[in-house]
């Protein structure tokens, strides 16, 4: 994923010689090409990302379409004045690509977890946030960056691609890709998460139908897409690997208190305690039952309650 | 002010513009009124004698950068920016403008600040991108004593020596007075030139208050080829006004009518 969106940045820096890169001394094995291409539009700021936000805001004050690259902890909470302040208010072309969404630095442990940052970036006026779910969304979404004003958080997991989409028709910022549709109930996911969400939908198949939808911008909201399938199904369950405080159960939850669509809406996401378990990471998901397995298990249960009905 | 203006002349300018932030704190209620005092010699300077920035062309090319990047003291900069026509005299006097340098709420202001430590790392960015564009546009950034306690400002120095940002130039007000007590009292700043100098900048230390001669030095940085300068301008808190001078309530009181007469009559002294 990392590698993906770094080649569709080289992409649109080939296209536009106002395109920078800078990094807080992370990105080894990802940046190389970018600075091997590009050395005078790349900067390693050292570690320190306050100076790294300010420097974006600058360079994106005098008109350049400024990337950062970080873990998500260092480029979201470490410096959020300067994100706020410099970036945010001044509603500017800077680009935040954090790494490690969720539990995906897993023996790196909680310092390095991604589990608030949704959070808080959420609450930024002018602050688009957009998590993919595989290389194809984030090629897509880099590609669509293009032209696209304010400030954008980009979310990204570390470790191993999964191709989740075999092709992608359209990315738009703001908009959610529906995979499948279904009458019982929809399930929405963001980020590399949703190949679990897809897993339970095969387990699923025979018993009930089940929507699944990819929502990679969790800033706009797609608020329409999300009110058609609370409409047209009884069932909507979010999954995402972020905690349960502020994420997207709670811009959904957002949505659908406003709207009294009556739905039933159950959320799948981490828990607001500090995770102290080392594993990997998937071991760590099943153990806050966010594997396939649990997941199914879990939908399973209400799905068959709300039948009985 | 232009450029045959003797000494006399000057003095009587930068009086008038005192006059002007002391009326308009009298009236606001505002704080802070000694740090506008402290740096208001620095901003006349810059705006009537280095920078090259026109009213009415915000956005030109190759233009100067003037960062606050202690926003504080945004009451010299309103009275300095209306002084020079950037904006108008109605709008200083409504006095309903931010207490700290915002954009968008007044014309000629290019950055926002009121947090400190934000100001020197905008520079970076700017100085960066006008070396990129192999612009003539110099990035100048005034910061309080008390703001270089930020750890975001050593960040930014650091990087602007390692990188030779010459277009860069960092001005400190330095009245040796910051929110809660004397500098070297509360966390001591000094050796300042020497921690500079260590950075890899080039220092100069001037008296903050001589306009004619910070006109002279400031129009020629950068000090040295591809080095940023550091201008520590000495000041005195509450530069003007006899019994705010050199006070640390004066970082917050605002003078009531009675204070406000005397000020303005010491001012109004030949």
């Amino acid at each position: 994923m990392r590698n993906a969106t770094i080649q569709a940045v080289i992409e649109l820096a080939e296209k536009d010689k106002n395109v920078f890169l800078l990094t807080a001394d992370l990105g080894f094995s990802v940046l190389e090409d970018f600075q091997k291409k590009f050395p005078k539009r790349f900067f390693n700021v050292g570690v320190a990302e306050q100076n790294m936000m300010g420097i974006a805001a600058g360079l994106a004050l005098s008109g350049k379409t400024v990337f950062v690259y970080s873990i998500i902890p260092f480029v979201t909470i470490r410096c959020l004045e300067q994100v706020r302040n410099d970036i945010c208010y001044h509603n500017l072309k800077v680009r935040i690509i954090g790494i490690g969404s969720g539990l995906s630095y897993a023996h790196d442990g909680y310092t390095h977890y991604a589990t608030e940052d949704v959070a808080v970036m959420r609450s930024l006026p002018n602050m688009t946030i957009v998590c993919p779910a595989d290389p194809l969304e984030a090629k897509a979404l880099i590609k669509s960056s293009e032209f696209y004003n304010g400030p954008i958080y980009i979310r990204l997991s570390k470790g191993r691609d999964v191709s989740i989409h075999a092709k992608l028709n359209s990315f738009k910022i703001g908009k959610g890709i529906v995979l499948s549709k279904g009458t019982d109930a929809t399930i929405v996911a963001s980020g590399n998460i949703l190949a679990q969400a897809k897993e339970v939908c095969e387990h699923l198949k025979n018993k009930f139908s089940v929507g699944l939808i990819s929502l990679p911008t969790l800033k706009p909201l797609d608020e329409k897409l999300l009110l058609q399938c609370a409409r047209k199904t009884k069932a909507l369950f979010t999954i995402e690997e972020h905690s349960e405080i502020g994420g997207l159960a709670s811009a959904v939850a957002d949505i659908l208190s406003r709207n009294n669509t009556g739905v039933f809406f159950k959320p799948f996401a981490l828990p607001d305690a500090f995770i102290k378990t080392i594993a990997d990471q998937k071991e760590l998901l099943d153990r806050h039952s966010l594997s396939a397995r649990a997941l199914t298990k879990r939908i399973l249960i209400v799905l068959e309650k709300l039948g009985k009905k | 002010m232009n450029k045959t203006m003797n000494i006399k002349h000057i003095v009587r300018f930068t009086q008038e513009i005192r006059k002007d932030i002391l009326k308009y704190h009298a009236k606001t209620g505002r704080s802070h009124v000694g740090s506008s005092l402290s740096c208001v010699d620095i901003l006349i300077a810059l705006y009537f004698g280095v920078l090259n920035i026109t009213p009415g062309r915000a956005q030109m090319k190759q233009r100067d950068i003037f960062i606050l990047s202690k926003g504080h003291a945004v009451s010299a900069l309103y009275a300095v920016l209306t002084k020079k026509g950037f904006m108008s005299k109605d709008l200083f006097w409504h006095c309903l403008l931010p207490g700290h340098s915002t954009k968008d709420c007044v014309p000629g202001i290019e950055v926002s600040t009121g947090a400190l430590g934000h100001g020197l790392p905008i520079g970076v960015g700017y100085a960066l991108a006008a070396r990129f564009d192999k612009s003539r546009s110099r990035v100048f950034v005034l910061m309080s004593d008390g703001e270089c306690n930020e750890g975001s400002v050593w960040e930014a120095a650091m990087f602007a020596g390692h990188n030779r940002l010459d277009h860069l130039v960092a001005i400190i007000d330095y009245n040796k007075i910051q929110a809660l007590g004397r500098t070297q009292d509360v966390l001591d700043l000094e050796p300042l030139r020497d921690k500079w100098a260590s950075f890899g900048w080039e220092v100069k230390e001037m008296d903050g208050h001589d306009v004619k001669k910070m006109i002279r030095v400031l129009k020629e940085v950068p000090l040295k080829k591809n080095k940023p300068s550091v201008f520590i301008m000495h000041t005195i808190k509450g530069k003007g006004v006899s019994f705010m001078e050199d006070k640390v309530e004066w970082h917050y009181r605002s003078p009531n009518e009675e204070l406000l007469k005397t000020a303005l009559k010491e001012l109004s002294a030949p």
